[in-house]
């Protein structure tokens, strides 16, 4: 479970976070929404220990994240994926070789299991085509679906998606959300999803929550957001919408 | 702003950027050890530096010493003791401009794309993709471009240094009326007179040659991991890492010299 919990941080001149509490339950994707720059990728760097709260808690399964040394924050991480918008693949290095990284610095496997392993999470992502290929010669979807393949290598219980169809074309964002789905349902990972996106929102989500002002303005489940008379309700998932 | 203010926050910003290059090439020695996991990307860096500033510094080290021998043949000749041609040309190769404009050019050549290549990564998120793997930065970037560059910087002074008291010796003979066999024997005799395997001139000029390379790459690899800010703070990020680079180039070329031919004797 991750539980955030009067969280405050200020970047620069900006007050980012401010007081800024979240709870999501395991086995569910969490869906958190806002106006750009209302923290919301600021605020799954915290949960993965990139940034550290000026004040407030962050806690995954009971344990505070803030306070964690560089050991414990290295625990932390193996049980928790992070897909970044663009993907954040390693330029030099296949699309196998990137999603074989975290297996090769961690994991005491031989070659042919982290092949083995590799093969298996691009096949979940229909990418096994590509594994030969480097970053940048494969699409926009593809570098996401890399992305979320080196994500889930590990065999996370959490995965944090950061816009994960940002600049996408519906039918590969559809393509996006289903596996987002899939990977909860299949693999009963606990996801927490950062989108602009209606469709992402309503089509992986259990539930929605929506940023203004460093904090939740207000959350609830897909059926009661989508029909809520909240403004920022109406704003990000009303109709039209996406 | 209150020009006190303004000299403080420069002062404080020049101390926060020198305390984490500092402490950057702490971190990579720490990782040492564990260099052999990342050994064929080290080589493969290495080739690249070497092959990528081989060109550029051959002909720049030989332009050197034809300058070097030229700009101390004129007067040597109104002195008519242009003998000591070659003992001056090799020894100033050797001990200064060999490992200087080494330096100058890898930081130009190399350093400008480990920084741009940091940069990059660290603006698109690849630097923290990396962190929440839990793969350290500083071993997995750093480490290899470090090792790569300390390794590479005295091979390419050593090569600099024969080219440019070659230079020097097409100058010598065809403008200073000084024989071949006379440049190349004072030369010889010069970096051979020491009885020890290696005369000071030339370890002096390798051992600054290791500390420019290893300063060139920590300073380079920290202007790229500190870039923020898209493409501009890219651009920025190389600027820093030649400017800061060169800077070091020319401050602790006079240290390690003050050091071993005044302070040590």
């Amino acid at each position: 479970m991750i539980e955030l919990r009067d969280l405050h941080k200020r970047l620069g001149s900006r007050q980012i976070l401010d007081g800024m509490t979240l709870s999501v339950g395991k086995g569910m994707n969490f869906v958190l929404m806002g106006p750009s720059g209302s923290g919301k990728s600021v605020t799954l760097r915290h949960i993965i220990g990139i940034l550290k709260p000026d004040r407030g808690s962050v806690q995954v399964d009971g344990q505070e994240v803030s306070t964690m040394d560089r050991s414990q924050l290295m625990a932390l991480r193996k049980r928790m994926g992070y897909l970044f918008q663009n993907g954040a693949l390693i330029n030099w290095l296949t699309v196998a070789d990137n999603v074989a990284l975290p297996l090769r610095e961690h994991a005491r496997l031989k070659n042919s299991e982290v092949d083995d392993r590799v093969m298996q999470v691009l096949r979940l992502v229909k990418l096994d085509h590509a594994a030969a290929q480097y970053p940048p010669s494969i699409s926009g979807g593809m570098k996401l679906r890399a992305g979320l393949a080196r994500a889930l290598v590990t065999n996370p219980e959490y995965v944090l998606y950061d816009e994960p169809n940002a600049g996408l074309d519906p039918i590969i964002s559809h393509q996006i959300h289903e596996l987002i789905a899939q990977v909860r349902d299949d693999l009963g990972v606990t996801g927490l999803i950062v989108t602009h996106s209606r469709a992402c929102a309503t089509q992986c989500g259990d539930r929605i929550g929506i940023l203004e002002n460093g904090k939740l303005a207000v959350q609830g489940t897909v059926d009661e957001m989508v029909h809520s008379d909240h403004p920022l309700a109406r704003a990000f998932l009303g109709g039209g919408a996406d | 702003m209150n020009p006190f203010a303004h000299i403080g926050k420069f002062v404080v910003t020049r101390a926060d950027g020198a305390g984490y290059v500092c402490d950057l090439l702490l971190r990579t020695l720490a990782y040492l050890p564990r260099l052999r996991r990342r050994i064929r990307f080290c080589l493969d860096t290495a080739f690249n530096a070497g092959v990528r500033s081989l060109p550029v510094t051959l002909v720049v080290a030989a332009f050197a010493g034809a300058i070097l021998a030229m700009q101390t043949g004129i007067e040597l000749r109104r002195f008519g003791d242009t003998a000591v041609l070659g003992t001056i040309t090799a020894l100033s190769m050797c001990r200064e401009m060999g490992p200087f404009i080494t330096g100058v050019i890898l930081a130009a050549t190399v350093g400008s794309s480990i920084a741009a290549e940091l940069g990059t990564m660290q603006v698109s998120d690849e630097v923290a993709a990396l962190e929440v793997m839990s793969v350290d930065p500083v071993d997995y970037l750093v480490l290899p471009r470090v090792v790569a560059l300390a390794v590479m910087c005295p091979i390419l002074t050593v090569l600099s240094n024969l080219i440019g008291i070659y230079g020097g010796s097409v100058i010598a003979e065809h403008n200073l009326g000084v024989t071949g066999p006379l440049y190349w024997a004072s030369a010889k005799e010069a970096l051979t007179s020491s009885g020890m395997l290696l005369p000071k001139e030339v370890y002096v000029g390798l051992l600054k040659s290791v500390i420019f390379g290893t300063a060139i790459a920590t300073v380079s690899c920290a202007a790229g991991l500190r870039a923020s800010g898209g493409a501009l703070g890219v651009g920025l990020a190389v600027q820093t890492a030649v400017r800061n680079s060169v800077i070091l180039i020319i401050v602790l070329g006079f240290v390690v010299t003050w050091f071993f031919y005044f302070l040590a004797g």
